[in-house]
């Protein structure tokens, strides 16, 4: 670990104007950011220490829920009304790390949080993310757990995150405070395709902050489900993973939710696959109609071809519970 | 009261659980300094240069050691097989990925570590090979070393041909196992430190002081006295620890050279090829059957990997020698050397990757057959060892088969397969023998009487979490008529009585026999001081009369103890030293611990996840010394069992030649929630011919059998037959 600048913000405009020096990274729990520091995978030359700051609320307002940036995954999975809305994503949450981790992960972490692709944590391999212009290593190598959806010659890295695929899912947003000014941004712009630039993965300007996300109440919400298929049974990431939920009136679906992880560059929501379903009865059949969808595009890759097959029954399963759960 | 078998709790429980049981890393010496490995992340070249100059401007570094500048040991790092050739600095070889290439030595652990991210090392890359698959046809034969003796690769009884010929019934198949990795809890470390210009401490997490010490020396060209080790306490070895690696003569070189003592641990990715690990096994098993079940034909073939410069062999086949009443029986071994880290043993090396392969291919020729796989194997019980026509000195298998049956309720497995469901769950149910040798090596031990009447005994073995502290002073408590509070067993320290390896599943029998005759001569020596001293009550007495208890010693109705007799011998503890060894007596037997494993698993129709829900062994390991000890290495054995089957996987990026599973997030064990019910019972032997303790060894016996108990449930649950490790997901698809 290089030596580092340590300042602790004492509030907000502290932490967005410290945040705006050259090579500065946000440290909240530390659980991503600290874990890639120590293999000098990520070096900030100063940290900014944003875990004091009054950010970890989490509050019912009358549309939905605005969760904290600095709330802890453990807080947010444990509260009333976040479970009681958004049952899938406290799965979601439940079904992330380690209770230790989640004690300490915090809303906004999980959201920046890097990928686990086994090249991109090796410095003695070669990675576009990494060391842009490297080359991806992993593009010739062990790509079992690798991305079959939005990933390019340059990067393959699959999107950790199980929280951000029930966000995704659940049309959150997120708000950032700025040097100049704050903004929301809908949750499927923050996280950027690698593209030719994998290095980029935020749409986040130097300087921005996460303070919040907000999280809109809706019928489908309140009916979502997160179903998470991993090599054990606990302490894994995804193979394949679904946030889902159905609005059902009279027999009907009337409004659906689709977003899958595990497999994509990025939480993955697909509209098209969340339209396939509207007006239709809640079915094996027009589920899986839905899951093809969902995972149109999928290029597998030589370890990899079993999570086409797989994610669609994940979001067959995801479907069928949201439909169940009345 | 007798406390061998008692369920007595860990004489270092409380120390370990509160910290004062200090680690091999965990040693406190003065003025030392850390040392940090930097690795290759070619799998095979030559170093053009090391450039260490940003690393040596650091703050605080001390040394930057390479090929070019890293003192030439005046000696040679390597013994007799199974000895690993180590890579010390000492050319610019590259062999594998991950190998040692250059040590940092900075004051701080942080210093150091950054300083060795700075080195960087220029290499000549040459074509290299990490696929057993792509070298099939270089395969060649060797020796295996099992049990502490060599064994031929071969072996042949009867006629293969002609018994596959009769068969009814036949399966062949290719079986797979996947190198894995030890991981123990607790990574390598070594603490070395120079008290002179040629003597040397050294702490080191081990399974073996004495072979430590003897590396060292070797390397040092040190007279072996002149070459301290302790090992205290460790967290976990599985055979990772049983020979020293190339850090601990690194860390002993660079103390030398910096003319400070040198703590050098391991990082988690450190330990994926510089350390050994299971080689990966492709075996072909050949069976056949009449229609009854009888057993006509039994062939297992392995090829296993090993490293171009060392070798090990996975010995898969070799329990096919003595399992099963078949007439006709042929195994055979074979390596293909690849561009690897040395693989070695691995907790039940070859019983539990073979008997993966050898029990899946039973469980297949008994669904070929439409026989209930215990049936099968019942059908096949061997009353004496085929291989030899030895008898067995002691075989309880058949009650392990009994009891595990009726305990996990085989009656209530349907015959066919994916024909039992639960909540939506296909249930799948398995069973498998387990087998492991009952090892024996020769262990010396001393033990004391003090002068307040307790014992103090030694031996310089080690206790890997297992339990020797405690058993040990249990057996010598009961030798020596004292409560086991009077005892204190002591180990770890390479000037104590020379134990063998702890591995092997051997520690109990062996060590335990050793403290076994060394207390009786003790106790002996102490009623004979008795009955001839003047002055004691017991004098004239006949020493066969005099019983010992509580530290009491009496016959007819006279008494004395042990402190009385040291005080009136001048106060200077009474001591015995003596030695167990296997003897003539021993070779008429073959020897080995039983075990019958029963599975059940929940697997998901759709996603094909799995749950073991349950997991019954009934082992039948000799005699038992410490019921929970016992219990909980059994145990321990049989949820690494669930971790072969289900989970452990190092994965080769054949391009880059090095493992990319490297950390704990990558390469899977598994963890709470895939350990439910695993209930392991024993049925207790008395075998007079094993050794004197009578104890056959637990370690690896639990392993032995449960993947493929486990392979062999997945198979009654879904219908699908996986013969490569591990069971992931997708295979079920």
């Amino acid at each position: 670990m290089r030596e580092i600048a340590y300042q602790r913000a004492g509030n907000v405009e502290d932490a967005v104007r410290a945040g705006s020096q050259p090579e500065a990274a946000f440290l909240a729990g530390g659980t991503s950011l600290v874990d890639l520091m120590k293999l000098e995978v990520l070096n900030p030359a100063r940290v900014i220490d944003v875990a004091r700051l009054d950010l970890s609320r989490i509050e019912v307002t009358t549309g939905g829920v605005r969760l904290g940036a600095t709330a802890t995954n453990s807080a947010v999975a444990a509260h009333v009304e976040v479970r009681r809305r958004f049952p899938g994503l406290c799965e979601a949450l439940l079904s992330g790390a380690s209770p230790q981790l989640r004690n300490v992960a915090t809303v906004a972490g999980n959201l920046l949080q890097r990928t686990r692709c086994a090249y991109y944590r090796d410095l003695s391999t070669r990675c576009n993310k990494r060391s842009p212009g490297a080359g991806c290593a992993a593009q010739e190598g062990w790509t079992r757990m690798h991305a079959i959806l939005g990933g390019s010659d340059h990067c393959i890295a699959v999107h950790p995150s199980d929280m951000c695929v029930a966000l995704a899912a659940l049309d959150a947003a997120v708000h950032v405070r700025g040097p100049r000014s704050e903004r929301d941004i809908p949750f499927s712009d923050l996280h950027l395709l690698p593209g030719d630039h994998p290095e980029r993965e935020f749409a986040l300007e130097p300087g921005e902050l996460i303070t919040w996300v907000f999280v809109p109440a809706t019928p489908a919400a309140a009916r979502s489900r997160y179903v998470k298929v991993r090599d054990r049974l606990s302490y894994a990431f995804a193979l394949a993973s679904c946030a889902a939920g159905l609005e059902i009136a009279g027999g009907r679906i009337r409004a659906a939710r689709i977003a899958v992880g595990g497999v994509a560059t990025k939480p993955w929501r697909n509209l098209e696959a969340e339209r396939a379903l509207v007006g239709e009865a809640p079915r094996a059949e027009a589920f899986r109609r839905a899951a093809e969808v969902a995972l149109q595009g999928a290029r597998p890759l030589r370890d990899n071809g079993f999570k086409v097959e797989l994610a669609k029954r994940t979001v067959v399963r995801a479907l069928t519970l949201s439909a169940e759960g009345a | 009261m007798k406390t061998v078998g008692q369920p007595l709790v860990r004489a270092d429980g409380r120390a370990k659980v509160t910290g004062a049981a200090h680690y091999s890393a965990e040693m406190q010496v003065p003025g030392m300094v850390y040392g940090v490995l930097v690795t290759s992340g070619i799998a095979k070249g030559r170093i053009v240069e090391v450039d260490g100059g940003a690393a040596e401007r650091g703050s605080g570094v001390l040394a930057v050691l390479t090929p070019k500048n890293a003192l030439r040991l005046p000696g040679k790092p390597q013994g007799e097989p199974p000895d690993r050739v180590v890579q010390v600095l000492q050319d610019d070889r590259i062999l594998y990925s991950n190998q040692p290439v250059a040590v940092v030595v900075a004051d701080t652990l942080e210093r150091a570590t950054h300083a060795a991210l700075l080195v960087r090392v220029r290499a000549e890359a040459e074509p290299h090979s990490v696929k057993v698959e792509r070298e099939l046809d270089r395969a060649s034969p060797h020796d295996i070393i099992a049990g502490g003796r060599k064994q031929e690769p071969d072996s042949s009884r009867g006629d293969l041909a002609q018994g596959l010929a009769q068969a009814d019934a036949r399966v062949e198949e290719l079986y797979e196992v996947p190198p894995e990795t030890h991981n123990p809890m607790e990574p390598h470390a070594t603490i070395a430190a120079w008290t002179g210009a040629d003597r040397v401490t050294i702490y080191d997490s081990s399974q073996w002081v004495f072979s430590v010490r003897n590396k060292v020396a070797m390397a040092f060209a040190l007279p072996k006295e002149n070459v301290r080790v302790f090992t205290k306490f460790v967290g976990g070895a599985f055979g990772c620890k049983g020979s020293p690696w190339s850090h601990v003569i690194i860390a002993a070189l660079a103390a030398k050279q910096v003319g400070r003592p040198v703590k050098l641990v391991l990082t988690r990715p450190q330990m994926f090829g510089m350390v050994g690990g299971r080689p990966q096994t492709r075996q072909l098993v050949a069976v056949g059957a009449r229609k009854d079940g009888q057993l006509t034909a039994l062939r297992h073939q392995s090829t296993s990997a090993t490293s171009r410069f060392d070798t090990f062999v996975e010995a898969a086949a070799l329990q096919a020698r003595h399992l099963y009443a078949c007439p006709n029986i042929e195994t055979r071994h074979r390596i293909v050397r690849l561009d690897i880290g040395t693989p070695t043993f691995m907790r039940a090396p070859g019983e539990s990757s073979g008997s993966f392969a050898l029990e899946s291919a039973l469980d297949e020729l008994a669904h070929a057959l439409g026989i209930d796989p215990l049936e099968l194997r019942l059908k096949n019980y061997a009353e004496t060892d085929p291989s030899e026509g030895k008898p067995f000195s002691s075989k309880s298998l058949r009650q392990c088969y009994a009891e595990g049956s009726r305990r996990f309720g085989w009656e209530k497995r349907a015959a066919t397969p994916r024909s039992q469901t639960r909540s939506g769950m296909l249930v799948g149910m398995g069973m498998a023998t387990a087998s492991y040798p009952a090892n024996f090596s020769p262990a010396n031990a001393v033990a004391r009487i003090l002068p307040d009447g307790s014992a103090q005994v030694e031996s310089g073995t080690i206790d890997l979490g297992t339990g020797t502290y405690t058993v040990m002073a249990q057996v010598a408590a009961d030798a020596l008529g004292l409560s086991y509070d009077k005892v204190r067993f002591d180990l770890g320290d390479s000037e104590m009585p020379e134990a063998p390896i702890s591995a092997g599943s051997m520690t109990a029998a062996s060590v335990g026999s050793a403290v076994l005759v060394t207390c009786g001569a003790l106790r002996d020596k102490l009623v004979q001081l008795a009955v001839s001293d003047a002055s004691s009550p017991l004098r004239g007495a006949r020493p066969a009369d005099v019983r010992v208890e509580e530290g009491r010693l009496s016959a007819q109705g006279r008494s004395d103890t042990y402190a009385e007799l040291v005080r009136r011998a001048g106060g200077k503890p009474i001591e015995a030293r003596s030695r167990a060894a296997p003897g003539e007596e021993r070779k008429k037997y073959t020897s080995l611990g039983f075990g019958a494993q029963f599975a059940e698993v929940l697997v998901d129709p759709d996603l094909g996840t799995i749950r073991v829900s349950r997991m019954v062994g009934v082992f039948a390991p000799g005699r038992i010394l410490n019921a929970r000890t016992a219990r909980s290495q059994l145990m321990g054995g049989m949820v690494w069992g669930i971790g072969m089957a289900l989970h452990e996987h190092a994965v080769y990026d054949e391009k880059l030649g090095r493992i990319m599973s490297r950390d704990l997030s990558d390469y899977h064990v598994p963890c709470n929630a895939d350990v439910e019910v695993v209930e392991p019972y024993f049925i207790e032997e008395k075998d007079e011919h094993v050794n004197p303790a009578g104890v056959k060894g637990v370690g690896e016996l639990g392993l032995c059998g449960a993947a493929a108990a486990i392979a062999n449930a997945v198979f009654h649950a879904t219908g699908k037959r996986i013969r490569k490790l591990p069971i992931t997901p997708d295979k079920l698809l």
